[in-house]
């Protein structure tokens, strides 16, 4: 008979690098599909969506000064780290979303692959997004896409991984910070996916992810002034979104409410151009 | 506590007093500044804390690369922090180096104090007389605050007399303006040092004893400034003479400023909560607390954005 005792997890935040408890202090239950316990997760509050806000801003600065190469490499490595953890990102998907052992092996892999797609996106998009442009005058003409800043993500509800990723390698990739709040009742990949990150090459500060109801924080994230966009993909309340979209009006951030994919099939270039803002260089011919 | 019964100017006399005052429980003080750092301060405190903690601020700017433009848009915004609204107080006053200061009291009129840096510093290495002139020029140039360091060599040496000597003969050079005397705490090792520091500083004349020059890796703590709030309280019980505290570098949070006006009110008492009494020596601080009084204001988290970048 084995009469270990086994270890009950309470997991936390992920802001800044580091995995601090909820400032409120409160924790919730998450279940797999059979309602059967599997571990506590941290109930974040405002103010752990004001601590991730500072943290992301103080990522963004080295992040998006960083080469396009570089970003790539560092997505490529958290693909890496993942394929390590494969196993263990297998077992949570099926608990979290009741799939059978093929089924979750597909949506692991195909997370894996999403970002081993985008990593090869980060010093190309550039190419695509941007243009020389034909002028009349003795001028170069052209526009390059920048980061927008810190952008709010809402992950989907429902495909709790590979939606995930789906959603922040976007945000990354084109030198933004991202600030995610998990799906409140599937969080468990999204909180491995964040021991991934720690033990990966990406600096502090450039994904922090909140675990939590995004009735409660999100507003904060959307009405705050050091926020510079919001990505509504995982709000499945069309009240929630209309009052998201309000309040991001109130300081004029770029707001992005997609319709949910087939996150299985391959995505196109509309999520690496959403948070990017475009720069139009106006430069004289040389004599 | 004993009474001082006549001055008390020379070393041996000085080292006698200084080494009588009681030691410092240096873990009872940290564990202090921590219980009462912890304390919860709700919305109605929050707000007046920010204003007054806006107040106090000594706006702050003490580099080799400082231009006749960078003093004045520092001064413009130390008459008005906030343009977007025009209930943000002004701070207490400029602090800048003394070649300085004719450009600050042109810029601030006689609505701020200007408070200029003498005596050499940051390091304060040079012959009296030379930091004497120091404080002269900035006097005549419409300084009304002088922060002088005092020699920490002579202190850590133990030549308390010399210490005790040179703030008399600065103080006597600022004629009717302010003297804050800096200790530069973060060279003094110990906090019965600091102790020490303060009250000498006290007997010597002092207006204001004020931690560090910002120059130094370990500038003001609030372990500090409970040692130095003691020896004000302490001093005013002996003296019925008021001496204020300005703690100076590394406050940067409006959390730590209203932790600091806690400390305040705390060690000293309620009489310190004035800007004649208590001030910030700081510089980003400002844009922090600008930022906590909008949220207050409009119910949102504010930015960086929404704040000058000095």
């Amino acid at each position: 008979m084995n009469d270990r005792v086994e270890v009950r997890k309470t997991y936390k935040l992920f802001i800044g690098g580091a995995f601090p408890r909820s400032e409120s202090g409160r924790t919730y239950e998450v279940h797999d599909t059979d309602d059967k316990f599997l571990a506590n997760a941290a109930k974040g509050s405002r103010k752990d969506a004001r601590d991730a806000v500072l943290a992301a801003r103080k990522g963004f600065a080295a992040w998006s000064a960083a080469t396009a190469y570089n970003r790539g490499q560092v997505l490529y490595r958290v693909a890496e780290v993942m394929e390590g953890r494969r196993e263990q990102f297998i077992a949570d998907v099926q608990a979290a979303e009741g799939l059978g052992d093929k089924k979750s092996a597909r949506v692991v892999d195909t997370s894996i692959d999403r970002l081993v797609w985008y990593a090869g996106w980060a010093d190309k998009y550039a190419q695509v997004l941007g243009n020389t442009n034909p002028v009349a005058g003795p001028y170069f003409n052209f526009s390059i896409p920048e980061p927008t800043g810190v952008v709010a993500a809402i992950a989907p509800q429902d495909s709790s991984l590979l939606g995930l990723v789906s959603v922040i390698a976007p945000i990354v990739v084109t030198g933004n910070a991202a600030i995610v709040i998990a799906s409140t009742l599937r969080p468990i990949p999204a909180i491995t996916f964040t021991e991934v990150l720690a033990t990966s090459d990406v600096p502090p500060g450039v994904i922090n992810m909140l675990t939590g109801d995004p009735a409660e924080i999100a507003p904060w994230l959307a009405s705050h002034g050091d926020v510079n966009a919001i990505d509504l993909t995982g709000v499945t309340s069309t009240e929630l979104a209309k009052k998201l979209e309000i309040e991001a009006a109130g300081t004029v951030k770029r707001v992005r409410r997609p319709a949910q994919p087939n996150w299985l099939s391959t995505p196109d270039l509309g999520r690496l151009g959403a948070f990017v803002e475009t720069k139009t260089v106006w430069h004289p011919l040389g004599a | 506590m004993r009474t001082i019964a006549e001055p008390l100017t020379t070393t041996s006399a000085l080292r006698e007093f200084l080494h009588g005052l009681p030691g410092v429980d240096e873990v009872g003080i940290k564990a202090r500044a921590t219980a009462l750092g912890t304390r919860s301060i709700k919305n109605d405190s929050k707000s007046w804390a920010i204003d007054m903690a806006i107040r106090m601020v000594d706006l702050t700017t003490l580099e080799g690369m400082d231009t006749p433009g960078k003093v004045r848009a520092m001064c413009a915004k130390a008459l008005r922090p906030d343009p977007t609204d025009p209930t943000a107080p002004s701070v207490a006053a400029v602090c800048v180096y003394g070649d300085m200061a004719p450009v600050a009291r042109a810029a601030v009129g006689d609505n701020l104090h200007v408070a200029a840096v003498a005596t050499a510093f940051p390091s304060g290495r040079a012959s009296l007389a030379v930091k004497l002139q120091d404080v002269r020029d900035a006097v005549a140039g419409g300084a009304d605050e002088i922060d002088m360091v005092i020699d920490r060599g002579a202190f850590l040496a133990g030549n308390y007399g010399l210490v005790h000597e040179q703030i008399v003969a600065v103080k006597a050079a600022c004629g009717l303006a302010h003297l804050k005397v800096i200790l530069e705490t973060g060279e003094l090792r110990t906090l019965d040092n600091v102790r020490r520091a303060s009250w000498l500083a006290m007997m010597a004349g002092a207006d204001f004893i004020k931690t560090s020059t910002g120059k130094v890796p370990v500038a003001a703590t609030p372990a500090v400034t409970i040692v130095m709030l003691q020896a004000v309280r302490d001093y005013y019980e002996l003296t019925q003479t008021r001496i204020g505290v300005k703690p100076a570098g590394g406050i940067r949070t409006s959390k730590d400023a209203i932790k600091y006006l806690v400390l305040v009110k705390e060690t000293a008492g309620e009489a310190w909560l004035t800007p004649d009494l208590f001030r910030f020596g700081a510089s980003t601080l400002l844009n922090d607390l600008l930022m906590q009084r909008q949220r207050m204001a409009v119910g949102h988290y504010s930015g960086p954005d929404y704040v000058t970048i000095d």
